[in-house]
């Protein structure tokens, strides 16, 4: 029984109408001749319902550029970002709100992204994090996973990268790091040992602004690996990937 | 003489005072508008607070989980479980990173042989993660009995790597997802995926196709 009540209680709380907590949500005028309420956040969803200049509305929540909005009468619905830029705060200011545009990507602080390319014939994988200390200069922390076809690796690296260009929508940059690397042999064949071997390099390579968050990116690494062998091992790689920035 | 004398001044003296009133008029006139300007240009301070965006609650990120079923490539269909993490960059694109895993079963060889293995259990793990980029095709509205909920149709592809066999491939990623979404909180997710790698397991070197189809639920935050 306590289970049946309980499964009640959560397909209530998913499927029926969940009465809403009083929030404190922010509340501006239209300055616009008119406002037009989509049904979901994506310009494919239907119009429903027009706001008229003047109406009071309440600004709910906000995924990507919508905004969920809710109206004196009662009406919630999606409107985008582009079209609540002219409205008024009600003590009459114009509302501010946040356009991600090339100005956001000149003035970033952080990429997070993922790369895919070739580490000297082993396909390789890397997701990074990218923090401008100023936008000339930027430090990184990147995860590396290659997969080739009698090993695998896996390597961390950190790195201090140039960005002489930071205004330029394809900025140039250049970079030193260094980073472990982790080799694994694959198990079918004969038994050889993991291999743990400390590693630098030095990297070439361009950001470029896409659209909105993104950036695409394309670098050169040149790897040096010092190995517990006679001869260290030079390794190059190429990789392209995209990253969103914050 | 004289009074035209007079006369003359008067009427200079007269015309001088009018066209000196008209001026004065007029410029009495031309400085109101000017006062007013002056006015404007001396702007009251006002404090220019920027609007809290903090009061706009985002809800950009998606994460959830899913179960489904698997079917590795000779190894036959089995069940399968993961997490999905999605980040929703515009309205049509998000990204998304996954892991998941199954276990293989046993491929008609291993059943018609006996009791002959070709791997050890542990062997059997099949885990694998990925990252794809996702594309909302048909954003939309669905209807259930009369009562219409916001769905999307989205294509995703991605790379990432699977561990099979204790063995790690670069998997390629293909597929088809459904994302209905009865509140703006949550969704309820169907997809599809076609997990690519190439594989020696069973001897020669093989492109395999790993199908998986899951059902999952995810929370907007």
């Amino acid at each position: 029984m306590r289970i049946i009540i309980l499964c009640l209680i959560v397909l209530r709380a998913l499927f029926g109408g969940v009465v809403e907590a009083k929030e404190s949500f922010l509340e501006v005028t239209v300055a616009d001749p008119y406002l037009e309420m989509h049904t979901g956040p994506a310009s494919g969803y239907p119009v429903f319902y027009v706001v008229e200049r003047g109406e009071k509305i309440k600004v709910m929540i906000r995924k990507t550029d919508w905004f969920k909005i809710r109206t004196d009468k009662g009406k919630e619905g999606w409107v985008y970002l582009n079209e609540l830029k002219q409205t008024l705060t009600l003590d009459g200011q114009a509302i501010q709100l946040r356009d991600i545009t090339i100005e956001g990507y000149r003035n970033r602080q952080w990429d997070v992204g993922l790369m895919g390319g070739d580490f000297e014939g082993a396909a390789s994988m890397t997701v990074f994090g990218t923090y401008y200390i100023v936008p000339t200069l930027s430090a990184e922390l990147s995860a590396t996973q290659a997969i080739g076809n009698f090993s695998s690796s896996i390597m961390g690296n950190v790195r201090l990268a140039a960005h002489p260009f930071p205004e330029w929508r394809i900025s140039p940059f250049f970079a030193l790091g260094a980073g472990y690397i982790k080799t694994s042999p694959d198990a079918t064949l004969v038994a050889t040992v993991d291999r743990d071997d400390p590693m630098a390099h030095v990297s070439l390579g361009a950001n470029m602004y896409i659209t909105k968050r993104f950036i695409f990116r394309v670098e050169y690494n040149n790897y040096k690996v010092f190995t517990s062998r006679n001869d260290n091992e030079e390794v190059e790689e190429w990789k392209a990937g995209f990253a969103i920035f914050f | 003489m004289e009074s035209r004398l007079r006369h003359l001044f008067l009427t200079v003296s007269t015309r001088t005072l009018i066209g000196l009133f008209i001026l004065f008029a007029s410029n009495v006139h031309a400085a109101n508008p000017l006062d007013k300007k002056a006015e404007q240009i001396i702007l009251p301070e006002l404090e220019r607070r920027e609007i809290e965006q903090a009061k706009i609650d985002t809800e950009d990120f998606e994460v959830g989980i899913f179960v489904g079923a698997m079917s590795i490539e000779d190894f036959g269909v089995n069940g399968s479980a993961g997490l999905r993490f999605a980040y929703h960059v515009t309205e049509d694109i998000f990204t998304e990173i996954s892991i998941g895993g199954s276990k293989a079963g046993e491929t008609s060889f291993e059943v018609l042989s006996g009791g002959l293995k070709l791997l050890t259990d542990d062997e059997r793990v099949f885990a694998y993660y990925n990252i794809s980029l996702g594309y909302n095709l048909f954003a939309g509205e669905s209807f259930f009995g009369k009562k219409a909920f916001n769905s999307d149709l989205y294509l995703i592809a991605g790379i990432g790597n699977t561990q099979f066999a204790d063995e790690d491939h670069f998997t390629i990623n293909v597929g088809l997802g459904y994302r209905f979404i009865p509140r703006d909180w949550y969704a309820i997710h169907v997809d599809f995926r076609d997990h690519i790698f190439n594989s020696d397991i069973l001897g020669a070197d093989k492109q395999t196709h790993n199908l998986e189809i899951n059902a999952g639920i995810t929370f907007f935050f």
